[in-house]
């Protein structure tokens, strides 16, 4: 499904990655782990096309997709919940949900994914009329999540979908995280800081250190490992 | 007070209202997509005028009557001044997307100069008469003397545009990718939306209201020149900022509250002093209400 093979990617001389390879087999979730700065971001956004990588391939598909356009990667079945959720703030909730569905022209599938979004999160079915800037962190991580369901991904990545947020609220996104990775088959790359409950979700993981790749195995096995917990998990 | 006076000059004033409104709904549209002046804009709104007497010039030579000829030149002077628009952009702007913003904005400021001077040597200094494009009817007969018709058609034509222009980014597909692209460029991109043809529609949009404008500006004063986008766009421009910049309610009702007062300013004041009023209005907003009338606050969140 996804395959990275030594992608590079450099803001202006500083290189934020020095040669990443990982994949993602069709309805797997993977699960990024690595401390502030690692770099776990600019994976998904050199994904994505919005920070091109200067080196190495990337395929999405079986399709070399490394120096393609942003809205032309996505376009293919790509969605992401980035960091910091970007709700567009003086739109509406509707309208965001609306913007999530752009690339999209089956009106009728277009109104069931809205109503089983209503029902994953009835909140924002209460606050549809209201401009996203004014909903709350845990309910605009709800927004952006369901923003990104809407596009009907293949592939879903996710950047800290739990950061800042009450771990009640958090343990809900997770386990709708695990209902859309169950119910679509959608591929999941998720990159958490909150490295036990996305260890816990994940088939497999890739810790990540100052723009490299340094272990990856199962999310079982990275669980148990003495270097991970001591790192990551602060046990 | 006589009242059929300050009708008069109330009228007169949503007159020129609708012309900075229309002119500065592309300052607006465009500083809330790229966050640029485009000081080019005022020019934009000269070379409608100039295609739409060319147009209706020659129209009229060959004979057509006069319906057909006002529809042409509109017709002819909008698409025009996009192409001019769209080009702008592709030529001036895009290549300087990353680059600081005071590059695109002697960018912005060098466009305009050149604009100008293109003008002038393609055409000529002098002011040329415009011929005058909308019928002169009576429609209010004893009081024709307070409101003349083309001014009505200005009033009417600048109520449809304004219209049609929410229609068009509150409901439709591409206006709402259009707000979106203005809040997180990154974000649209993530869901699709081409960033790069958003931008250039914005331009073609307000280069289209900025023809409208032009050619009813002229038709209104019947003369025209190459540095006549100069001192109207700028004013224009006072109108968005005094709106709040960015946002089109604002830009919208800042025209209005500047052509009002300019034109009762000038009823009842001094005629030779009405520039200076205008500017006199922008030191005092900038002072006192920095992000004008509608406008957004502008702390920037990091």
């Amino acid at each position: 499904m996804l395959e990275l093979k030594n992608i590079q990617t450099r803001y202006g001389k500083i290189q934020a990655l020095k040669g990443i390879s990982m994949h993602a087999d069709p309805g797997e979730i993977i699960c990024l782990i690595g401390a502030n700065g690692a770099g776990k971001s600019t994976v998904l956004m050199t994904i994505c096309g919005i920070t091109p990588a200067s080196r190495g391939d990337i395929f999405f598909k079986g399709k070399n997709v490394t120096h393609m356009a942003p809205e032309k990667i996505v376009s293919l079945g790509i969605s992401q919940v980035p960091e910091g959720r970007r709700i567009f703030p003086y739109l509406t909730v509707m309208e965001n949900l609306d913007m999530g569905t752009f690339l999209r022209k089956d009106t009728k599938q277009i109104k069931k994914d809205l109503d089983y979004v209503f029902h994953l999160f009835p909140i924002l079915a209460q606050r549809r009329h209201q401009p996203g800037g004014t909903l709350s962190g845990g309910e605009q991580q709800m927004l952006a999540i369901s923003r990104a369901i809407m596009s009907r991904p293949e592939l879903l990545l996710l950047d800290e979908p739990s950061l800042g947020l009450a771990p009640m609220i958090t343990r809900q996104i997770f386990d709708i995280i695990r209902k859309i990775n169950q119910e679509n088959r959608t591929t999941i790359v998720l990159a958490a800081q909150n490295a036990n409950l996305a260890l816990k979700l994940a088939d497999r993981g890739y810790v990540m250190e100052t723009g490299t790749i340094t272990l990856t195995d199962t999310g079982k096995h990275l669980l148990a490992n003495e270097a991970v917990k001591t790192a990551y998990l602060g046990i | 007070m006589n009242p059929e006076y300050l009708t008069a000059l109330i009228l007169g004033g949503l007159t020129r209202g609708s012309i900075y409104a229309l002119i500065a709904l592309g300052y607006t549209m465009v500083y809330g997509i790229i966050q640029l002046i485009n000081f080019a804009h005022g020019e934009i709104y000269m070379i409608g005028a100039f295609t739409g007497l060319i147009v209706s010039t020659v129209l009229t030579m060959h004979g057509m009557p006069g319906f057909g000829v006002v529809f042409f030149a509109a017709a002819a002077a909008i698409i025009y001044a996009c192409c001019y628009g769209y080009t702008l952009e592709k030529i001036a702007y895009k290549p300087l997307r990353h680059a600081p913003r005071l590059s695109v904005l002697i960018s912005a400021i060098g466009m305009s100069l050149f604009f100008q001077n293109y003008v002038l040597l393609a055409q000529t200094s002098n002011f040329l008469p415009f011929p005058g494009l909308i019928p002169d009817f009576e429609f209010w007969k004893p009081y024709s003397h307070v409101m003349s018709a083309t001014e009505l058609v200005i009033i009417v034509t600048t109520a449809i545009v304004m219209v049609l222009l929410t229609l068009l980014i509150k409901f439709t597909r591409i206006g709402k990718a259009m707000r979106a692209t203005s809040q997180d460029k990154i974000m649209a991109s993530l869901l699709g939306i081409n960033v790069n043809q958003i931008i250039s529609i914005t331009f073609i949009v307000g280069s289209a209201t900025a023809a409208i404008g032009g050619l009813l500006i002229a038709s209104h004063t019947g003369q025209i020149n190459a540095y006549m986008g100069f001192l109207v766009g700028i004013k224009a421009f006072v109108a968005a900022v005094l709106g709040g910049i960015g946002s089109i309610p604002g830009a919208v009702l800042g025209a209005f509250v500047l052509g009002l007062s300019e034109s009762v300013f000038t009823g009842y004041v001094s005629s030779d002093y009405e520039d200076v009023f205008a500017f006199l209005i922008l030191v005092l907003i900038l002072i006192f209400r920095p992000s004008g009338i509608l406008g957004r606050d502008q702390t920037q969140k990091v």
